[in-house]
């Protein structure tokens, strides 16, 4: 597989001096070709500007992007494979829903009008109505017919979900696995609802105030982290030389999140009297991103 | 999908457990890689490393331009497979838990053969 995106010490800095603010610090990454990339985080944390960087729509302070082997800023040959579906796109004032369907060709090759149109019906979008007067979830799902329809070969979707209900979200997870397994092509996904996309994802980038936290196979993230819970005295014991990633506890119990817990690790909790739970991505990306010990107080649960 | 364990192994499984219960009997074709990604809703990459695993063991094998199919005498080695592992997956921790609440095994095994006689 080669690799499609590649970053280098990526950094974007916002302002001068004292008060500059890291949007991007120090990011080195590679995405695969014709994969579903996950970029999940928190608000703010920098998922956005990452993906403006990789798009060209920033101008990196430091580091270095290649997108297709080259530099994406204002550089067509990289750009008409790109699409970038964000949340706040702005159309034209007059705009109305097929106007935007129809001006789409012109920015992406590989524009499929069939497919479109096919989804207006599914996601229900009102063709003829002004983009300005589109509810919030309607004005989302142009966004994701559009990212879908393009057939980019390298598509971003900044949290494409803003305001769809649950029906319209998984018909999106559902046509963009079924379009992507007929037309494979590398999507990046940007989402906070993690539940909800872990099991489409085949790789997972986690940034953190900046820093990319974790950059590893979907896969190899299940099971990477167990819970081990019972009695403080106990977990304490069992955790005194292994790593955790996150503790909580209520009066005498405790849970202690342990990264890399191998076979043995865990018949050794269990004849210590521990129980063992799955963490699941979402429940990781959490625990990663909040702080190693923010819940070791006592009576904190969750 | 539960989330303690790679979805690949998943797959395989589901597919293991489908052949051994006869629901998808030997010679008989498999679900796409796609088809699976689409009904359980994940990777197609995932669901063909999954299907993968099995063609390298010799459960399944492929049709070229037609499909994958179950091989013939794949029911018999997994089930040889199963038999194997019960002891450690069932025997194992039925007596460790019954030794907990003070079942002797001769309890323990005249418990089996009153519940299998019901």
């Amino acid at each position: 597989m080669s690799t499609i995106v590649r970053a280098t010490g990526l950094t974007k800095t916002y302002g001068i001096g004292g008060g500059a603010v890291h949007a991007v610090s120090d990011a080195s990454f590679a995405l695969e070709e014709n994969r579903i990339h996950g970029l999940l985080g928190r608000n703010g944390a920098g998922k956005t500007t990452l993906m403006q960087l990789l798009t060209g729509q920033e101008f990196a302070t430091r580091g270095t992007i290649e997108v297709f082997g080259e530099r994406p800023v204002e550089n067509a040959r990289v750009l008409d494979r790109v699409c970038f579906i964000k949340e706040s796109q702005r159309y034209p004032d007059d705009f109305r829903v097929r106007h935007v369907l129809r001006s789409a060709p012109g920015f992406f090759p590989e524009w499929d009008a069939d497919f479109a149109d096919e989804l207006v019906e599914r996601f229900r979008v009102p063709l003829g109505r002004r983009m300005k007067k589109l509810s919030r979830g309607q004005l989302s799902a142009v966004g994701v017919i559009v990212g879908l329809a393009s057939r980019a070969p390298l598509t971003f979707f900044d949290e494409p979900y803003l305001g769809l209900d649950a029906v319209a979200r998984q018909l999106f997870y559902d046509v963009l696995l079924a379009d992507y397994a007929e037309h494979p092509r590398t999507v990046i996904l940007s989402t906070h609802l993690i539940d909800e996309v872990s099991n489409l994802l085949e790789h997972v980038l986690v940034i953190d105030d900046g820093r990319i936290v974790i950059d590893a196979d979907a896969d190899d993230l299940r099971g990477a982290a167990i819970d081990v819970v019972g009695a403080r005295s106990a977990v304490d014991a069992f955790t005194a030389d292994r790593e955790v990633l996150h503790r909580a506890g209520l009066g005498g119990l405790a849970t202690a999140t342990v990264a890399n817990l191998d076979d043995a690790g865990r018949k050794a909790a269990r004849d210590a009297g521990l129980e063992l739970a799955p963490v699941s991505l979402q429940q990781l990306v959490i625990r990663t991103t909040v702080g190693a010990n923010a819940g070791h107080t006592n009576g904190e649960n969750e | 999908m539960d989330d303690s364990r790679p979805i690949f192994l998943q797959i395989a499984e589901q597919l293991e457990n489908d052949i051994v219960s006869g629901a998808l009997p030997e010679e008989s074709q498999v679900p796409s890689t796609n088809e699976l990604a689409a009904y359980l809703r994940i990777n197609p990459a995932t669901a063909g490393k999954g299907v993968n695993l099995l063609v390298e063991a010799g459960i399944l094998y492929k049709k070229r331009g037609i499909g994958m199919f179950v091989a013939d005498g794949a029911r018999e080695r997994l089930v040889a497979q199963r038999r194997d592992r019960f002891r450690e997956q069932y025997i194992a921790p039925l007596l460790a838990e019954a030794r907990g609440l003070g079942i002797t095994p001769t309890q323990l095994a005249a418990m089996i053969g009153e519940e299998d006689a019901r």
